[in-house]
């Protein structure tokens, strides 16, 4: 167990210098930094003096890979390379290129996109399982086909109509919460209140239907029929056999979504104006501020490699015939 | 003669068109292909699905048919003097939509209205006073909108709507002409057939989303030359045109995108899955890499780049449209070229089962070349796993396309798309009184396009992938109160 962990945790490891050897060549080597400075100064007619100043106050004026003005081992650390990649490991993001320390900006923010992602997930996950099993429960009634039918509209609809409606509708109109905004304490859950509701009615039809599908595999089996037969109603096979054996593939496959949370919800919290990772995300792209889409690239993948490890983990615990190997 | 301009979305889409063509008469040569698909030819649902697909099709097609129109010769040529043509691209659709194209206001205006939705500084008997100004083309002809707009807006609707109606009734008609001559039954007959729902293709529920568009298209014919239907947007544009044109980028983003993934995804999972090993480990080594980056900050990241490199090089481009239309051509192969892993995924396992298979293995044993093997054994029984995932991905690929241009990375912000419609109406929903029509207009085309799209793929789903179709709800049979399917009933 501890071999194979430590194996994967390796593999993980390289998959994370691939990302970042992808974003560095697609960063710096296609554009080159003289691009980008022309680019965030902005207008066609920049002087050189202008971008080589840019290019010194963000450290973009060193070699790309090979500094062969410096000695011994600055041959390869003073370069870009290295500041910007290679100390990605160390969880050192350096300064955006507005200045701001990078590092300090996550730690700050990661609170606000929790707050939101956390109870938008286990809330979520539970309104899903419960639509998904009263779905089931009804199955060939017309509940289930006006469900179902409901589901597949609700899976039609982009996410951005319900958020626009809702923020319509909740605070323009009935005027129960603010329309955007975050503050701690008391007033978190008026404000976050309405970008949870819509965060779970916006994922609910389709997630819906996938976990009908895995209650209907499950109910094919033996164990239901032989719960069946013993004489024992529908409810409490579908309540206490069922649900219980499926909920272990659910588990596990959720697994794989825990560390992702991290990142935030990234529409959700810029239309909400929540001061987390996703809108930090946003405002960097809007604003063309390369260094943080690098780092938020490069903590994206680490937190997708870490919930990678974990579902594998999690099978084993969950489903002891599963060797590792 | 006008200057015919081909855009690199236009080619890809024509091409896709042959593609199409040729694989359905493919499709209609090979038993089993024929039999699976006329299994999506009896499902109700996918059928209506497909009728108002069609319907879009056609929006999209008419507006990739892009000219130049000849500029009128100036005064002093001669006969011999270049001609000169106008620098706006203009498409197919643009010049038989010319009228609402054309008729622009000064800014917000409610749908059919004939007055301006905001007040302006007017000098009326010599005073200044702040009133609400006729609109230049909604509503022009009436003398007095006032008293004359309720009478006009329902005799033209009811124009509209009894030019639908008659228009459908075609439709029937001819259907069950068309019907009556291949069974050989009278037209009544078999008009009375398809009502009883006793044909073997769901003509009656086709039909019915036939009348339904014809309805909403007849009515719309009638009030359009005269009124805005869906209103104005800021800048003064009629909403409904926008709409109709942002099919076309929607069904550009959906076919380019899952036409990009298909190269990558299809060479890299067949081979991964064939040759095993080292092969497998640096495919799959790929992918996760891929995979691991946050779709969103992927794209972002690439976008970034483009424009980086499309603001070096602006002589690249001849005119706004072409400008545009490389942008939405590169971000459609972008997401195929971040989105490839979860096919390539799909396709590496399935290769793996199919290669332990006996017929692969004879083929092996008498000594077929590897390439060959993959090429004739494996692709065309791995298609139907490419088509599912294609169809079923077409539909989150213009979901997708709102969000982006939401982030700032979608497409240019002069093409007309759902997701920039939906980006103006974030700020008019705050307004007072509230401009809704922009978002209703956008709300409504692509709910419909989706949900077609979601119809249409479960059921090519389902025919493709025998196992889905267990999952489909079924309504109780209203003759027996039974379900069509065994199954313990309710409790």
């Amino acid at each position: 167990m501890v071999n194979y962990v430590i194996r994967r945790v390796g593999y993980g490891v390289l998959i994370l210098i691939g990302v970042n050897l992808f974003t560095f060549v697609l960063f710096f080597t296609v554009n080159t930094p003289d691009d980008m400075a022309r680019m965030n100064i902005g207008g066609k007619r920049v002087s050189q003096d202008a971008i080589e100043k840019w290019k010194v106050e963000r450290g973009y004026n060193k070699p790309l890979l090979w500094n062969s003005s410096a000695a011994g081992t600055g041959k390869l650390t003073q370069t870009i390379f290295y500041d910007r990649s290679v100390q990605l490991f160390a969880l050192d993001f350096g300064p955006s290129d507005s200045g701001r320390d990078i590092g300090y900006e996550l730690r700050e923010r990661v609170g606000p996109s929790l707050a939101l992602a956390i109870p938008t997930f286990l809330l979520g996950l539970f309104v899903v399982i419960v639509f998904s099993l009263l779905l089931v429960f009804f199955r060939n009634t017309y509940l289930e086909f006006w469900g179902f039918t409901l589901a597949v509209f609700m899976m039609s609809i982009s996410a951005l109509f319900y958020i626009l409606i809702g923020q319509f509708l909740f605070s323009k109109v009935l005027k129960l919460v603010p329309i955007s905004g975050f503050a701690g304490g008391a007033d978190l859950f008026v404000f976050l209140a309405l970008p949870i509701m819509i965060g779970i009615v916006s994922r609910l039809g389709g997630e819906a239907l996938f976990y009908r599908t895995m209650f209907l595999e499950e109910i094919g089996r033996d164990y239901v029929r032989t719960a069946r037969s013993k004489g024992l109603s529908e409810t409490v096979v579908l309540f206490r056999h069922v649900l219980r054996n499926a909920l272990l593939p659910i588990l596990t496959s959720t697994v794989a979504v825990l560390p992702l949370l991290f990142l935030g919800a990234l529409i959700m919290e810029s239309f909400f104006g929540i001061p987390g990772l996703g809108s930090y995300t946003i405002d960097a792209i809007n604003s063309q501020d390369f260094a943080i889409v690098r780092s938020m690239v490069f903590v994206g993948s680490a937190l997708y490699i870490v919930g990678l490890i974990l579902t594998d983990i999690s099978y084993t615990i969950a489903d002891p015939r599963i060797r590792l190997s | 003669m006008p200057k015919f301009v081909f855009l690199a979305t236009d080619i890809v889409l024509y091409l896709l068109l042959v593609a199409t063509a040729l694989d359905a008469w493919h499709a209609l040569r090979t038993p089993t292909l024929r039999q699976t698909w006329r299994v999506v030819a009896r499902d109700a649902s996918a059928m209506s699905a497909a009728v108002i697909l069609g319907v879009f099709l056609l929006f999209a097609l008419l507006d990739s048919f892009h000219f130049r129109p000849l500029l009128p010769t100036a005064a002093g040529a001669t006969a011999n003097t270049q001609p000169a043509y106008s620098t706006q691209t203009l498409s197919v659709l643009d010049a038989l939509l010319a009228g609402p194209r054309q008729a622009r206001e000064k800014t917000y205006s409610v749908p059919l209205a004939t007055h301006q939705y905001s007040k302006e500084s007017m000098q009326v008997d010599g005073k200044i006073v702040r009133e609400f100004p006729r609109l230049q083309f909604g509503g022009a002809h009436l003398k007095d909108a006032a008293a004359e707009w309720l009478s006009d807006v329902a005799a033209r609707s009811a124009i509209g709507f009894v030019g639908g109606a008659l228009g459908a009734a075609m439709l029937w008609l001819l259907v069950a002409a068309l019907r009556a001559r291949s069974t050989g039954t009278g037209t009544l007959q078999s008009l009375r057939a398809i009502w009883r729902r006793t044909t073997d293709v769901p003509w009656r529920a086709m039909l019915l989303t036939a009348s339904a568009l014809a309805l909403f298209i007849g009515w719309v014919a009638a009030l359009w030359p005269v009124y805005h239907v869906f209103g104005t947007d800021q800048t003064g544009n009629d909403v409904l045109f926008q709409a109709i044109k942002s099919v076309r980028t929607a069904m550009v983003i959906g076919s380019l995108a899952t036409l990009a993934t298909l190269p990558f995804a299809i060479v890299l999972g067949i081979l991964a899955g064939y040759h095993k090993g080292r092969v497998d480990d640096a495919i799959q080594y790929l992918y996760t890499v891929l995979s691991s980056i946050p779709s969103v900050l992927l794209i972002a990241a690439f976008v970034l780049m483009i424009q980086v490199f499309m603001d070096k090089n602006p002589q690249l481009f001849e005119t706004g449209v072409e400008r545009a239309d490389i942008r939405l051509f590169l971000l459609a192969a972008i997401l195929g070229i971040t989105g490839w892993a979860g096919l390539a995924r799909l396709l590496r396992a399935e290769t793996l089962k199919l290669t332990e298979l006996d017929y692969v293995q004879a083929a092996r044993a008498f000594g077929v070349s590897d390439a060959s093997i993959m090429r004739r054994h494996i692709l065309p029984n791995v298609m139907h796993v490419v088509l599912i995932v294609a169809v079923l991905d077409f539909s989150g690929l213009v979901l997708y396309e709102a969000v982006l241009s939401y982030v700032g990375v979608g497409v240019d912000p002069a093409t007309n798309s759902f997701g920039t419609m939906i980006n103006s109406s974030r700020t008019e929903l705050s307004r007072d009184p509230v401009v809704w029509w922009n978002l209703l207009a956008a709300f409504a085309f692509m709910v419909v396009l989706v949900l077609s799209l979601q119809l249409f793929a479960s059921a090519v789903r389902e025919a493709f992938d025998p196992r889905a179709r267990a999952f489909r709800p079924h309504r109780v049979h209203p003759a027996t109160g039974a379900a069509p399917h065994s199954g313990m009933p309710a409790a």
